[in-house]
């Protein structure tokens, strides 16, 4: 029963990890980049609400209701890192797209490089966390048996991984601006001449994108620790759900997640540092299989008669 | 809906030292159809491109129903008016031929919801397209394509309609579909520039004919007077070539 609860845990891990995925993923789709400073952009978006949590105090001021406070500050802290996005996108993503292909790779990695060290200077070398912040919710768990439960704060990060990545696919499907978007993911160069302007496409995918991410660096905030250089940890694991998800697949990022998290936790079950590496050789194993044709059927992304 | 003039004024374009387009003078009409021909090289499809906002010209000035536009990019010119078709088609991939008219309607047109649905119902209907609206883009054959290109310049609701060799690739047939379906658009009051190699299907939609060589207007005027300028068949046969013909 223990194996199973381990395997029930590593799936609600796999949420998680999902919807740290999502923004990498949906960035890589649209502009074709990868965001090497994903990770350090979500550590970013918890320290934003950590600093914005002590600044206001709510946590004391809002009495009983003190463990809503980091909700209340997400609301300000995800258009802020949605402005953030945007701002990336003007200043570094769009200059380097017209370098090729192979350049936001290295520009994104000196973002990061920036705001790991920025943030080291700013909030030191200590380990903080959201935890504290959100009352019973961190620990807080539902006992289905003796063996098997299912954590409160770990549900609720599953559910908002499968919100955000069904509003991500019903956006792309059924709005103008999700239409818009996969116009000009496809042809970037054309849609010009039906009237789209594709920097602003990319500026609002970079915004959601950023947006997201700093949402996944809050939940990662509030399950565990955090650090200025933790980011690099969140990358890979990014890296590796959206791999063995499917690149471009939003649904399929949420598989990639759970199995990720599923292989994580076996892992561990068998061995108490067998956490990282059964992921790793997990993530490897499927890249194989991939490289040489083995095509694991994941959905992808329904394509509909536009709703008028 | 009444027509809106296009014009242009001593255009020039360069590329580094090569100089593609030498003041070049252009105005389209309200409702007229301009047939532009050339040898290849001639600057045809750099005109278009300068007309339609891909790029600035390297000295002139474009203006749309008397307000200057050179300044504006393609998408700009685009919800002002001036729609554009690709020689090679470039559907939306992943996306169905109705997605991909009604991204245009949406965007390039202004319109949302009944009207925008109404609009590319209106562009299938007229390119002969509704039995594949359903259908994803990228699995339709050339001529499907092409007119798709053309669906989807429609929808944006144009009053200029810059058409790129849209025949180019096509058998007689084909092309005569396409024929038709132009000669319906320029009957709407839509000003049609279209550049073809093929004369023969160009001359039973234009009512003007333009001849570049060079990156000049070597000749322009009634289709007919136009083909046989000596000058247009020196620069398409070569000089010397008049003498036989």
């Amino acid at each position: 029963m223990n194996f199973l609860n381990q395997v029930l845990q590593g799936a609600m891990l796999g949420g998680f990890y999902a919807l740290v995925a999502c923004g990498l993923s949906f960035l890589f789709g649209v502009m074709r980049i990868i965001n090497l400073a994903h990770g350090s952009l979500a550590i970013l978006g918890a320290f934003l609400l950590l600093g914005m949590l002590n600044a206001t105090n709510w946590p004391n001021t809002m009495g009983d209701y003190g463990y809503l406070a980091p909700f209340v500050c997400l609301a300000i802290v995800l258009p802020v890192m949605a402005a953030i996005g945007w701002a990336l996108q003007f200043l570094v993503l769009d200059r380097s797209l017209r370098a090729g292909p192979l350049i936001p790779v290295l520009s994104t990695f000196g973002v990061a490089v920036i705001l790991d060290n920025g943030m080291f200077e700013t909030y030191g070398a200590n380990s903080n966390s959201l935890g504290p912040f959100i009352g019973d919710l961190s620990f807080g768990s539902w006992n289905l048996t003796d063996t098997i439960y299912i954590g409160q704060l770990d549900a609720l990060i599953f559910g908002t991984a499968v919100v955000v990545l069904g509003g991500l696919q019903l956006m792309l499907t059924y709005t103008k601006l999700g239409r818009t978007i996969r116009a000009t993911a496809d042809a970037p160069d054309v849609v010009g001449l039906i009237g789209v302007n594709q920097k602003l496409v990319f500026s609002a995918a970079a915004a959601i994108a950023v947006m997201l991410t700093g949402l996944a660096g809050v939940f990662d905030g509030m399950r565990t620790s955090f650090a200025p250089y933790d980011g690099g940890t969140l990358l890979i694991f990014a890296f590796e759900t959206v791999v063995i998800g499917g690149i471009g697949s939003l649904w399929g990022t949420l598989v990639g997640g759970v199995v990720l998290g599923v292989a994580q936790n076996i892992g561990a079950e068998i061995n108490p540092a067998g956490f990282q590496i059964a992921g790793h050789l997990t993530f490897l194993v499927i890249l194989i299989f991939r490289t040489f044709g083995f095509k694991i059927p994941l959905p992808r992304l329904p394509f509909r008669k536009a709703a008028a | 809906m009444s027509g809106v003039a296009l014009t242009a004024t001593g255009l020039f374009k360069r590329f580094g030292a090569l100089v593609v387009l030498n003041n070049v003078d252009f105005q389209v009409s309200p409702g007229e159809a301009i047939g532009i021909v050339g040898p290849n090289g001639a600057g045809k499809t750099t005109l278009l491109n300068v007309l339609s906002g891909a790029y600035p010209p390297s000295g002139g000035q474009v203006f749309l129903a008397g307000h200057d536009v050179t300044a504006l990019g393609a998408a700009e010119r685009c919800r002002l008016g001036i729609a554009r078709s690709h020689q090679v088609p470039r559907p939306f991939a992943g996306m169905t031929v109705f997605e991909n008219l009604h991204v245009a309607a949406a965007v390039g047109g202004g319109l949302a919801g009944q009207a925008a649905y109404d609009a590319c119902v209106d562009s299938l209907e007229l390119c002969g397209m509704t039995r594949v609206a359903n259908r994803r883009a990228e699995t339709l054959g050339l001529l499907d394509r092409k007119r798709l290109e053309m669906a989807r310049a429609l929808a944006t609701g144009p009053k200029i309609l810059l058409l790129d060799e849209i025949g180019g690739g096509l058998t007689d047939a084909e092309a005569a579909v396409l024929v038709n379906i132009i000669q319906t658009i320029s009957r709407r009051d839509v000003a049609v520039v279209w550049i073809e190699h093929i004369v023969h299907i160009l001359l039973q939609v234009v009512t003007r004919l333009v001849c570049m060589d060079a990156g000049r207007i070597l000749a322009q005027g009634e289709p007919r007077e136009v083909m046989a300028d000596p000058s247009v068949i020196d620069a398409y046969l070569g000089p010397g070539a008049v003498a036989h013909v």
